[in-house]
Order: C-alpha cells, then structure tokens, then sequence
C-alpha cells in the first residue's frame, strides 16, 4: 500500500468551550488530505481557517475529535511516539528557548531533546548558523536577539534534527522581507537537498505559498476548499481575467451591467482625488473595448488600466467570497 | 549504531540540566534574591533565640532550616510552576514533541536546580555559620549524605508532580505557591524543631519531604543532644526513601494525565489555548 507523508481521513476537531464561555467551535469539518513524501505542502488560509489546529494534531499535540491522521504511515492517536522521532515543528513569532543562554547554547539543549550526539549537534549548528549568516551571534544570548534573528534561530531548531517531515506553521510571521527570504531559500534549498524528506508549511502569505509549494490546500473555516499546485488553482480563475482601472468619479455605473463577456464588477470611490477604482472580472478580452467606451462615453478619463492575471488572492475569493482578513 | 532509549533521555536531561546549572551564574542578582535575603530572616530569629538566651543548637537549628528554604522556593518556583512558564514561552509544545520521555524533561530541570540551589544554600549555610559562629558535631557523614540525598530526591519527586498539576491552575498557579511558602516554613519547622507542634502535626507535615529531611540533619549536625529529633534517623531515611518512589511514580502518571488532558482539551498543552 501505498505509504503517504501526511494523510488524513475525514479528520475533525471541535474545541469544546468550558461551561458558559460559548459554543463549540469547529476548528476542522472532515478534512481528507494526501501530502507525498518529498513534497514542499502548503497550507493556505485566514486567521483561524483551521490550519494551526491541523498541524498540532499531525505534531501529536492534539488528538482528533474523530476521523484518522497518520504522519510517515503512523496513526497520531496510538503511535505518535514512533510519528515524535521523525518529524519537528516551527512555528512563527516563537519565543522558546532561554534568554540566559546563547544561541548556540540554546540550540544544542534542543538538539539534546533529540538524543543527538553533543559533537554531532555542535557541528551541524554551527553549518546552519553559517548558512543564515547568524555565525556572529552564536554566543549572543537569546534574550538580546531581533524578532528576525530569534525566528532564524527558531528555524534552525527545527532543521538541526534533521527531521523526514518539518511543519513550519506561519515560519515568516512578522518578518522583515530579507529575513523572510533567507528561510524561504533554505527551505527549498534543503528540499532539494533532501528529496525525501517533507515540508509542511501554513501560511496567510499567498506570495509565500505560491512561490515556495509544490501543491497548496485552501483551506477555511475547518475545511479544505481546494487542493492543487499553485498554477493549476489559478488556472481554475484563469477564464476571469482582472481588469483594474482608475477612472475620474464614475457617475453611470449601471452601463457595466450585463455587457457581454463581464463577470463580477466592483467599484471603490476616493472623493478626496475625485477618482472611482473600477475591477473588472472580464471573461475575455473582447469586452474591453466596451467597457473603455462605457468610461469615455460618460465623459469620464481613464487615469489607468491594468489588466492582472490571476493570484491565489484571485483563487481565494473566488472559493470564499471573500479575501483574507 | 543509534543510540538506545537510555542514552538518549540521559542526553535530554544533561539537555535540561545546563540552562540551570550555567544560566544560573549568570544572573549576578540570584546572588542577592537566593544568599542574602534568606539570611535576613535566619538572623531576625538567631536573634530572637539569642535574646531569649535559648540553647546554642537552636541558632544552628535556623541556619540549617534558612539553607534549606532555598530548596523549598526552588521546587515551588522553580519546578512546580515551571510548566507553566514554559508553556507561556511555547517550549513545553517543543518538549511534548520530542521524542524522549517528559520525565527526563522533569529530572533535567530537578538535576539543574538541585545543583544550583546546593550552591545558594552551601553559600547561605556558611554565611550563617560563620556569623553565628555556630558549631556542629557531625557523627555519621555518611547518613548525612544518605538523608540528603533522599530528601532532595523526594523533594525534586515532589515537584515534578507539583509540575503537571500547577498547569491545570493556568496563571493561578503562583498564588498556590505564595500560599505553599511560608505555612510550609512554620509545619516544617524551618526555624525550630518541628515536635514543638506536636507529634500529629509533625506527621502530618512529613509529608513535605524537607521537614524529615530538615529534622534528620539536625540530629545528624548536633547529635541531637537535646532529644529534640522527631523520629530515629533510620525510619525518618526509610520514610523519605518511600516518598521518594511516592512522589516520582505520582510525578510519573500527573504528567502523562495532563498531556492527555492537553491533547484532548487544547489547553493545557498549547499556547493560548
């Protein structure tokens, strides 16, 4: 049979309030996942989508209310023992460790959790700190360290266990865009490196999943709503081209009704430059000369026109109804 | 050749020890919290007996019950409420993951403050004595060291259940421990020998392991001249020995019961939940 990374059967998890403190919350609705070993997964939603409940339960943090998960072909309810010596987890803003110590004093206690040999350890800190130009810090203690460098550091923790399957949940939250795209590019690197090993990752960055997963799930409120790679998700938009424009205040907007080839269009005023933004979802080409003449034959100027191809954004909101929060 | 399960939960504990045992150096100011102030309390009642010209023993009495308190705010602070803290900082999540035992998590965090909290209370014991220029006659070494050993080990036991039980008190947890401090300084007779409360209420209060451990040490540093010793060292060493097991085998099944409650409920386990 075949053995998957990650798989799930109808998993859910309600959140049972205590007495008088609300409703039970359904944090995940059935949800069926395949995850191949060796592939870079990722995990797309809006705060409180489920993705965060999803990845402590295939951590063996939390049990299911019902349906399986087995990580590595490990059921997480009876053998999460077995499941605990081949996975890690990083989560992002984590504040683990020690102020007291220093970097490198920090990671090998974690690395020691791991029964890995002290030498062994030090070495493999050492390339990894090197590799996220953190070397001059290794004797800084964690307490004096930036939000960027305590998530590097983080990172490594996670990576210095060598571990088959890594969730990395959130792992750029609030990061600045270097430091972001030095974890984005180990990521990868160590995947190719590692081509049998597995990364889990969520994130509410649509950039970051579209340029760093072979596949994504969209996933909110608990269920997964698609799962593809990043090119065929927009593909399933890609008959509904944008069309943006900023025009000078509109004053007939119900000409854009109806027109031939039109989908959805919204329209968002700014009185203080006396401009409407107009989005189109246009279904070919063909309608754009209509709607141009729609402008200028109410008088109005088109200030700018641009047409977008289709994000994960795009993706979203067309699953959801709506984009993120 | 991978490394057995034992090699790898004594490298998990060395793991845990060392932010104890070198963390600890490194904050000058336990020096002041853990040596100096305990020492402000032992003198108010060294002089209290010397005013009342009491027994001389007595003033060691305190100094030896001061040095011991840093054990006892050690096991409250330090362990029973540790979970807690380290839950707050997301690294509980990081050991539960783990793939070692949690008990060595808990023995890597007794080991460390028992060695740090040693010093302080070496430091403390010293301080006093050459102060109150007190004088022992020690007869047995060798019980001493079996007393205080086994009192560590069943006070340390005792903390790693406190450990899982203080989770389930959330950010309560440290008025359990201001409520623990000084009720348990008065039935443990840290200051003076626990019979003066009275053979049931001595009793009662050996189950807080310091209170034999602290009455055994006595009679080992004094002789006990002045019967003032609770029960024979032999069973008090036989009764520490028991609560040890007691206590590891309760720390034991609490941990693993709140990490079932943590799994099953969320909240115990994971941040903000």
């Amino acid at each position: 049979m075949h053995q998957y990374a990650v798989e799930t059967q109808s998993l859910t998890r309600v959140f049972t309030p205590k007495k008088r403190e609300g409703e039970p919350v359904n944090a995940l609705n059935s949800v069926d996942l395949k995850i191949e070993t060796g592939e870079l997964f990722g995990l797309l939603g809006p705060n409180g989508a489920g993705k965060t409940t999803l990845l402590k339960i295939l951590c063996t943090l939390l049990l299911p209310t019902s349906g399986k998960a087995f990580v590595a072909g490990l059921d997480v309810e009876n053998q999460y023992e077995d499941i605990r010596t081949k996975i890690n987890m990083v989560s992002g803003g984590e504040m683990s460790g020690y102020g007291l110590l220093t970097v490198r004093e920090n990671l090998w206690m974690f690395s020691q959790f791991y029964g890995i040999k002290s030498k062994v350890a030090k070495d493999k800190i050492d390339r990894l700190l090197e590799t996220f130009g953190m070397t001059d810090k290794s004797k800084a203690k964690l307490r004096t360290l930036s939000t960027g460098q305590r998530q590097k550091m983080n990172v490594i923790r996670g990576f210095v266990t060598d571990p088959e399957i890594i969730f990395l949940d959130e792992p750029t939250l609030g990061l600045d865009v270097n430091a972001s795209r030095i974890i984005r590019t180990f990521i990868l690197d160590w995947l190719k490196d590692n081509p049998d090993k597995t990364v889990v990752l969520t994130t509410h960055y649509m950039a970051e999943a579209d340029e760093l997963c072979d596949r994504i799930a969209i996933i909110d409120q608990g269920g997964i709503l698609a799962c593809d790679t990043p090119e065929r998700l927009k593909k399933t938009v890609r008959m509904n081209t944008m069309l943006s424009m900023d025009v000078t205040l509109l004053k007939n907007r119900e000409v854009f009704q109806g027109l031939n080839g039109v989908g959805n269009v919204s329209f968002v005023d700014d009185s203080e430059r006396n401009q409407t933004h107009v989005k189109f979802v246009v279904q070919d080409d063909s309608c754009v000369s209509d709607i141009v003449s729609g402008v200028l034959d109410q008088g109005s100027k088109i200030i700018s026109l641009q047409k977008t191809e289709p994000t994960l954004e795009d993706v979203f909101i067309k699953m959801v109804g709506k984009g993120f929060e | 050749m991978t490394d057995g399960w034992l090699v790898k939960n004594l490298r998990a504990i060395r793991g845990r020890a060392y932010p104890r045992v070198i963390g600890a150096g490194r904050e000058p100011s336990w020096i002041f919290f853990e040596i100096v102030l305990p020492l402000f309390t032992v003198a108010a009642y060294a002089y209290i007996y010397k005013f009342m010209d009491a027994r001389a023993e007595l003033i060691g009495y305190v100094v030896l019950g001061g040095a011991m308190t840093a054990f006892w705010l050690n096991v409250l602070w330090n362990m029973a409420s540790q979970f807690y803290w380290e839950k707050e900082i997301g690294n509980l999540q990081l050991y539960m993951i783990a793939p070692i035992s949690r008990m060595s998590v808990l023995a890597g965090m007794a080991l460390g403050g028992m060695f740090s909290t040693t010093l302080h209370a070496a430091s403390t014991l010293l301080i006093g004595t050459l102060l109150f220029n007190i004088t022992y006659q020690l007869v047995d070494p060798i019980m001493l060291i079996l007393i205080f050993t086994t009192t560590l080990v069943a006070l340390y036991g005792m903390g790693m259940m406190f450990a899982s039980m203080y989770l389930l008190f959330g950010r309560e947890a440290h008025h359990l421990s201001n409520l623990l401090t000084d009720p348990v300084y008065l039935v443990s007779g840290f200051y003076f020998p626990v019979n003066s409360l009275g053979t049931w209420a001595a009793a009662g209060a050996s189950l807080i392991p310091v209170t034999l451990g602290l009455d055994a040490m006595r009679q080992l540093f004094f002789s006990d001249v002045s019967g003032d010793g609770f029960l024979p060292l032999n069973i008090e060493l036989l009764i520490l020995a028991g609560l040890s097991i007691l206590f590891l085998v309760l720390a034991k099944y609490s941990l693993s019961y709140m990490e079932y409650l943590g799994k099953t409920t969320g909240r115990l386990t994971l941040r903000w939940q």
